[in-house]
């Protein structure tokens, strides 16, 4: 994120697209509420009426996958009634008149009604409420960027974070969400195949050569795959051995089939985990590793703060640390890594990282932690980006023309179907259903499925249904409710059996290789409920339990 | 300057901005003032009554947590008047707050039974009145019926905080006040159990319970506040970052509360403050495993299976190049050791292919 997570609570305006806040990140949609209590107006946009949609002063319910002609609508408002921040764009950007004359011409309210769902009227409500607020933030996660446009909506979201000149000031700025305690932090340390840590670039010789001389090796100047990448190659052959550390894209990654075929077709995996998941049990070796709660350690948040992790307890059995379990496959490989502990190894990474310069465990234990940039060792940290310029200098405003998602509706599989996260799990449930009372409040997947439409279907909740995509098919239950968008249907991806990811699209965005797992086209259909026979692929998919 | 305040606190001189409360400027001045019901991220409410204090001029005492502080406010927090009011406070709280200290999961955490102990009010000092609720035929019935939260309205003093975080925080307005006078209670709507109202269970409410009213539901009878270490950590679940207290106990976590950081202020969600039993899950991996000729798994040594991997993928990269090879680095492992991951696969196995789930 731009900003921090507690800066909303004084937020004039807060502008929610793509995040199911309350349940996904249950923290900040607390301090949105208190923000929304202290005067802000609130605008959501989602295809589902979630908690934080119905708290909201204006809920945009768009169709899936059709972000950019809402954002470039309301840019459209903002452009003809004159409501854009002058002297921000003057100052601070550039390529304003090509953004603004595009909106203008192409993206009326009234024409992005015909797109989106949305009435015009709404668009233009929003568009104004947001404008005209002096502290304006958005906040986004998945149900942004998880689209073959996802770098197009991304870019939107900027677009209209500078035409209102809201970033670069307390209260303000582009916020993504991070989903996973240290999504921000891997990215960060290059778990990305372009990159070096702290973004520097592996294309760049200047770059290459600092860690080269630091590693002691010479470094590939070929670009790496992206995990979509990856999984293709391994299908095609062109990837021949797969180490995965700590995830289980046999739930989390589109078309599941797909993945297993992949996985299957290597001449060797090694999955290091906590637990035998899903894509463990199809590893060649498996290497037991330690719980967050068993090691020490750095996690870095979605506002970019830098956290101390402290061992509580002992890994179980023989399970190590990950960094104790690379270190040694390392010097195997004849790269020793060697350390007495992850202090160590954060002094090493805030010498080659200038966004981390100034961060090392001691200065952690504080509890404050500290937000990058944090270039040196008396640097307090940086609560917010862009004051005074952007990175790149100006702000680049693009000009973007929206593009239906890569998969549509059509007779034969006439339902776009959506997922995400719940309140009551974590990603592939690895962890969460294994809780007791996580487990027995939502024991099993299900499918949202608009009311009107359920009716047309002959369907009520508790129903057993048969999901059919172009990749695959799978059994679940209705959750039947007035809440979900008319042609729109919703499922948590957590749950292994009746995964929803067997049914995704994995059809990437060009630039950021990021699958469209928020939209798909399916097809529904009641399972007859007296004495149907098991159905392999469903698993646990009994009635009853629908909370 | 206008827009700050000077004032005496028990003796001592405190500037602080317009629009402190009293209690603020107690703070600022190093006085403690004992409250039941303010807390920083809750408006004042007042309803507590153990912030009274004197200041000069002023006719009765008044709460120093919902007072405004005024320049040259003469403000003493210690003396007879002011104690004897607390006690009186303190004794009718207690007068009505069951007396099961022996084996209440609260006990050593929480603030009723520090003050009482502090200003020796033993709860048999009000003459007339019943010591427990039991007597008049108010003992309300444990709801234990959901998986994560113990009311005990019992030992409930109305201080009102849980009420105000649901509503004025979380936003969710499971629970309220109901009835009036002795009758008062807090509850749900209609008085359905938690898990027919609006809660979500993040239990906010519990953290900042300052009796037994509120309780985990897991690690009950496992072993109070004096008995378990707290590691201070960070959630391993989205990316909020919130601070958590494990609570170890014998090698053991027997529970986690929130915990006071930058990120989440003292508030955590339902699977922050109740989702990690899996930690202790027999499920766990404990040794290393390698695929059999049969296709099962067989338990191997830490050297056997690395030595397998090294040599494996060392024969890959022979025989197809580095780039035949690709790693999965993980949002749940630290940032040392995503470094490290990355370094492994750039300079021992000399290849960028490495990546991992930012995109799911």
């Amino acid at each position: 994120m731009t900003n921090s997570n507690w800066e909303f609570e004084h937020s004039e305006a807060i502008f929610i697209i793509g995040s199911n806040t309350t349940e996904a990140h249950p923290v900040i949609g607390a301090v949105v509420e208190r923000g929304r209590q202290a005067g802000a107006t609130l605008i959501v946009a989602d295809p589902r009426q979630t908690e934080m949609a119905r708290r909201a002063d204006i809920h945009l319910q768009h169709i899936p996958g059709t972000d950019v002609a809402l954002l470039n609508a309301m840019m459209h408002v903002i452009v003809t009634e004159e409501l854009q921040n002058r002297e921000f764009i003057a100052e601070r950007t550039e390529g304003y008149a090509e953004l603004a004359g595009l909106v203008a011409k192409e993206y009326s309210p009234e024409r992005a009604e015909q797109i989106t769902g949305v009435p015009a009227g709404q668009i233009a409500a929003a568009a104004r409420a947001f404008a005209k607020a002096g502290r304006g933030a958005i906040l986004y996660s998945m149900g942004i960027t998880q689209h073959t446009t996802g770098v197009d909506n991304v870019r939107s979201i900027a677009n209209l974070a500078m035409i209102t000149g809201n970033i670069g000031r307390y209260g303000t700025g582009v916020n993504p969400l991070r989903g996973q305690s240290n999504v921000q932090g891997a990215c960060d340390m290059a778990a990305l195949p372009g990159n070096l840590p702290g973004y520097q670039l592996v294309a760049d010789a200047a770059h290459r050569a600092k860690f080269e001389n630091a590693w002691g090796v010479e470094l590939s100047t070929r670009p790496g795959m992206t995990l979509t990448e990856m999984i293709n190659a391994a299908a095609d052959g062109g990837i021949k051995a797969m180490y995965i550390m700590g995830e289980n894209p046999m739930i989390s990654d589109p078309d599941l089939n797909h993945v297993e075929e992949a996985l299957r077709s290597l001449d060797f995996l090694v999955v290091q985990d906590i637990f035998l998941t899903e894509t463990a049990r199809l590893a060649d070796v498996v290497l037991p590793a330690a719980a967050y709660a068993e090691k020490d350690g750095t996690f870095t948040n979605t506002e970019r703060r830098v956290q101390l992790l402290r061992r509580a307890v002992p890994a179980p059995g023989e399970s190590r640390a990950d960094w104790q379990i690379i270190g040694d496959l390392s010097a195997r490989l004849g790269h020793p890594l060697s350390y007495r502990g992850p202090a160590e190894i954060m002094d090493e990474i805030a010498g080659l990282t200038p966004i981390y310069g100034g961060v090392s465990h001691e200065r952690l234990a504080s509890g404050a932690g500290l937000q990058w940039p944090c270039p040196d060792r008396t640097h307090p940290g940086t609560p917010f980006l862009h004051r005074e310029r952007f990175s790149r200098g100006r702000g680049q405003f693009a000009a973007i023309s929206y593009r239906p998602a890569a998969e549509q509706t059509d007779g034969e599989y006439p339902v776009i179907l959506t997922t995400g996260r719940i309140l009551y799990h974590f990603h592939t449930g690895t962890m969460t259903r294994r809780v007791a009372g996580l487990h027995a409040t939502v024991p099993e997947g299900y499918i949202e499925i608009n009311d009107r439409d359920a009716a047309e279907m002959g369907l009520a909740s508790g129903d057993k249904v048969r999901l059919t995509s172009r990749r695959g098919s799978l059994v679940t239950v209705a959750r039947v409710l007035p809440t979900v968008l008319r042609g729109v249907a919703f499922m948590p991806f957590h749950f292994a059996e009746g995964a929803a990811n067997v049914l995704t699209n994995a059809a990437f965005d060009p630039v950021a290789k990021i699958p469209e797992l928020k939209v798909c086209a399916v097809r529904i259909e009641p399972v007859a409920a007296a004495g149907a026979p098991a159905v392999a692929d469903a698993g646990q998919t009994q009635g009853g339990g629908v909370r | 300057m206008a827009d700050q305040l000077r004032l005496t606190v028990d003796g001592r001189d405190v500037l602080v901005p317009a629009g402190a409360t009293i209690l603020g400027a107690a703070e600022a001045a190093g006085v403690e003032i004992p409250t039941l019901c303010h807390h920083p991220l809750l408006k004042p409410s007042g309803a507590c009554r153990m912030c009274l204090v004197e200041v000069e001029g002023a006719r009765g005492l008044l709460t120093a947590c919902s007072t405004p502080a005024s320049g040259g406010m003469i403000v003493r927090t210690r003396t007879d008047q002011v104690v004897a009011a607390r006690r009186t406070v303190l004794e009718l709280l207690v007068s009505e707050h069951p007396l099961d200290c022996l084996t209440c999961e609260s006990t050593g955490d929480c603030r009723l039974q520090d003050y009482a102990y502090e200003y020796s009010v033993t709860g048999r000092d009000v003459a007339g009145l019943p010591n427990t609720p039991a007597a008049d035929g108010r003992q309300a019935k444990l709801d234990d019926s959901n998986p994560f939260l113990v009311r005990d309205l019992n030992k409930c003093i109305l201080c009102g905080r849980c009420v105000r975080i649901c509503h004025e925080v979380m936003g969710y307005g499971a629970i309220d006040f109901v009835s009036r006078g002795a009758t008062t209670k807090v509850t749900t709507a209609f008085d359905v159990p938690l898990e027919e109202s609006p809660c979500v269970f993040c239990g906010n409410c519990l953290t900042i319970c300052p009796t037994g009213a509120l309780q985990a539901k897991t690690g009950r009878g496992l072993g109070r506040s004096f008995q378990y270490d707290r590691v201070r950590t960070i959630c391993t679940f989205c990316g909020v970052g919130c601070s958590l207290d494990l609570h170890v106990r014998d090698g053991r976590i027997i529970g986690a509360s929130a915990a006071e950081g930058p990120a989440n202020r003292g508030l955590v969600c339902v699977k922050g403050h109740f989702g990690h039993d899996w930690i202790q899950s027999p499920d766990r991996l404990t040794t290393p495993l390698i695929r059999a000729g049969d296709g099962t798994f067989r338990r191997a040594t830490w050297d056997e299976a690395l030595d397998l991997v090294a040599s494996r993928l060392a024969e890959i990269k022979a025989a197809h190049g580095p780039d035949a090879i690709g790693g999965l680095a993980s949002a749940k492992c630290t940032n040392e050791e995503n470094y490290l991951f990355q370094r492994m696969m750039r300079a021992a196995i000399g290849t960028n292919n490495v990546d991992h789930c930012a995109r799911l």
